[in-house]
């Protein structure tokens, strides 16, 4: 029962530190996007062509060495990208490995074949086939995640948007994804203030139910908010002549070391795919 | 922990990169297309310039709401992912576009779910969960007043049994894994678990804590709308009502058609579900079967246990010779994989049809363009 007090009074806190969290990566990857490295150095549809076809070939490979072999040049790409692999263990290795390490888990024991460790109380045995399927699915997960953060981090959120246009997204969903990033950290510090000045305003403990009460009337507030907020920045942006129409500036170039970079990233890709079919 | 949803751990459905097969990514990407171009066109006309900034700031704030943790009984907490209240606020059409967009922006940038399976876990949580909140949010409140306090408990259950049955659909498509994807040794490819053990494991966590979350943040969302501002969940009656007193769209060309060409699109995918049914169907064989010592065993039992005849039938094997399909077993020679050769079949196969209607449409618009020129 105290442990569960513990747990409700920490609710609040937890929230918080999940906003702080999240605006202190995005922080992060703009700066790391500023930083003179091979990826942050490529046009970002360059990125995107080169980077998107090895995130899907690394989850769906059905050889080990392969994903193993795409790690490798994942780190490598990191490195040379001054990405932190400290940053990138905690971040990302670490949360993909809690989530998929506890589903994969059980396939260890569970899947037929060749016992090779038995438990010492439980009497179950670990099977060569087991640990090969956990091992895989584990690897193919941190590697697609290992792409997907290392394109995002390299790259700013708004280059990455309009670099999207060559997947041929249609404008408006650039543009929405966009708006949509951009008030992600409004109604975040709105929250994180609301629930600062709720923390601030209480003394003592709250029970469970007022905890949740609080928690629910701050959705509440933020979808109020968010509506009235849509229609104020719907008359700013009619009054500044917009009609429904959406255009955005092309200002990207290819030099020849997009081409070049292009060029071995397609060739690992093709090599990959070829051997990992 | 930066990621949000983590500290959840196995009560999260957001599966991740490598657990789908691509034929199941594919076909899951395939069947949320048509709902997404559904949701978009409708919510398009309803809003009209309105579109870009709210669908912004709505799929913003379901971005932010996945982040809280709410309370539940018993001392945990979870974390809701918002679809009840947004099906119930803005009306299951944008909350699929608002929902979709934000986990979009979770597995992009968070990388929380993965790019591959982006599709499957829109499919569930977005699409799937919009409408059943919808659908149970409607029938629980009924024609209540906005501020009755069932209204409420219809939010509730709405968000409840919409995680639930997009719960049950996450479930599905992990436990099908294994079934149809194993390596030369047997060994399964992708999600290891078969569905005897991937439901029961999911349904558990989210009958109880994911759920519950759910429940409170729909249930909560309105509770308080209703005491601070009723017109926000009156708006999507009257955004009904609006689109009811609109001139009724041109009932002829592809705005009338849209529906049945998306229903074939969707039917065209699901073909390859033949594959799954056992045996073979009734009536339906070959010639050659009738010498197949397997196949009489099945005929024998699905024919009432009578033995067919022990030769094949003479006029059955002589038509039998007059036609062969370009496509036989749904599967043209060259395509190894079954479901695919269904898809492609049922492509190849509505394309004929199409063709020659409009051949005969084309045909008799000629002759009807010539008309009116030859009576002036």
């Amino acid at each position: 029962m105290t442990r569960g007090r513990e747990n409700l009074r920490g609710v609040v806190e937890r929230t918080l530190a999940s906003f702080v969290d999240a605006l202190e990566h995005a922080f992060y990857a703009e700066e790391l996007a500023k930083e003179n490295g091979v990826l942050q150095k490529l046009d970002p549809r360059v990125k995107i062509v080169a980077i998107l076809p090895l995130i899907l070939i690394a989850a769906l490979a059905r050889r080990l060495w392969v994903v193993a072999a795409l790690f490798v040049i994942a780190v490598a790409v990191a490195m040379l990208s001054k990405v932190p692999l400290r940053m990138l263990a905690k971040r990302v290795w670490l949360s993909v490995l809690t989530f998929t390490g506890l589903i994969s888990l059980p396939a260890l024991f569970l899947t037929p074949g060749q016992a090779i460790y038995t438990l010492p109380f439980f009497g179950r045995s670990v099977t060569a086939q087991g640990l090969r399927i956990g091992v895989c699915l584990i690897m193919r997960a941190e590697t697609a995640a290992t792409f997907s953060v290392l394109l995002v981090l390299c790259t700013p959120w708004s280059s990455l948007l309009k670099a999207l246009r060559v997947l041929r997204l249609p404008i408006v969903l650039v543009v929405i994804l966009g708006m949509t990033y951009r008030y992600i950290f409004l109604l975040l510090r709105n929250a994180h203030d609301m629930f600062k000045s709720r923390k601030s305003r209480t003394v003592g403990r709250l029970d469970g139910r007022e905890q949740r009460r609080a928690a629910t009337a701050s959705a509440g507030v933020l979808i109020s908010k968010t509506q009235q907020l849509s229609g104020e920045v719907y008359l700013a942006m009619r009054s500044r002549g917009f009609q429904g129409e959406v255009y955005v500036l092309d200002e990207f170039r290819t030099g020849w070391f997009d081409w070049v970079m292009l060029a071995v990233f397609v060739t690992v890709a093709i090599l990959a795919f070829w051997f990992g079919r | 922990m930066i990621w949000p949803a983590y500290d959840v751990g196995l009560l999260r459905m957001h599966i991740p990169d490598g657990y789908l097969s691509p034929s199941t990514c594919a076909v899951l990407y395939g069947t949320a297309i048509p709902f997404w171009y559904v949701a978009f066109a409708r919510v398009k006309r309803l809003l009209n310039t309105r579109l870009v900034p709210l669908l912004a700031m709505v799929s913003a704030f379901c971005f932010v709401i996945m982040m809280f943790n709410v309370p539940l009984p018993g001392g945990t907490t979870g974390h809701a992912v918002g679809v009840g209240a947004a099906t119930v606020v803005l009306g299951p059409w944008a909350s699929m576009l608002a929902v979709s967009i934000a986990l979009l922006i979770q597995a992009v940038f968070f990388g929380d779910g993965g790019i591959t399976t982006l599709g499957a876990n829109c499919f569930n949580m977005a699409i799937v969960g919009s409408i059943v909140a919808h659908l149970v949010y409607r029938a629980a409140a009924g024609r209540t007043a906005i501020t009755s306090s069932r209204r409420v408990l219809a939010a509730g259950l709405a968000g409840y049994a919409a995680i639930n049955v997009a719960a049950l659909f996450a479930a599905c498509e992990l436990g099908i894994q294994p079934l149809f994807f194993r390596d030369a040794s047997g060994a399964p490819l992708y999600a290891p678990y078969a569905l005897h053990i991937a439901i029961p494991a999911m349904m558990l966590g989210h009958l109880t804590f994911a759920g519950l979350a759910e429940l409170f943040v729909s249930g909560g969302v309105v509770a308080y709308l209703q005491r601070t501002n009723p017109a926000l969940l009156g708006q999507r009656s009257s955004a009904r009502t609006d689109e009811a007193a609109r001139p009724p769209a041109a009932t002829t060309g592809w705005r009338a058609t849209r529906p049945l060409w998306i229903r074939l699109a969707l039917l065209m995918l699901l073909t390859p579900l033949g594959i799954l049914a056992a045996g073979t169907a009734w009536g339906e064989w070959g010639a050659r079967d009738f010498s197949d010592p397997q196949m009489r065993q099945q005929i024998t039992a699905a024919s009432g246990n009578i033995a067919p005849p022990s030769q094949q039938p003479r006029g059955l094997a002589r038509l039998s010779s007059l036609w062969s399909a370009p496509f036989p077993q749904y599967a043209p020679p060259f395509v190894r994989r079954p479901a695919f050769g269904y898809v492609m079949s049922a492509v190849f196969g509505s394309g004929l049809i199409l063709g020659f209607f409009l051949l005969i449409v084309w045909m008799a618009g000629g002759r009807e363009a010539e008309a009116p020129t030859t009576s002036a």
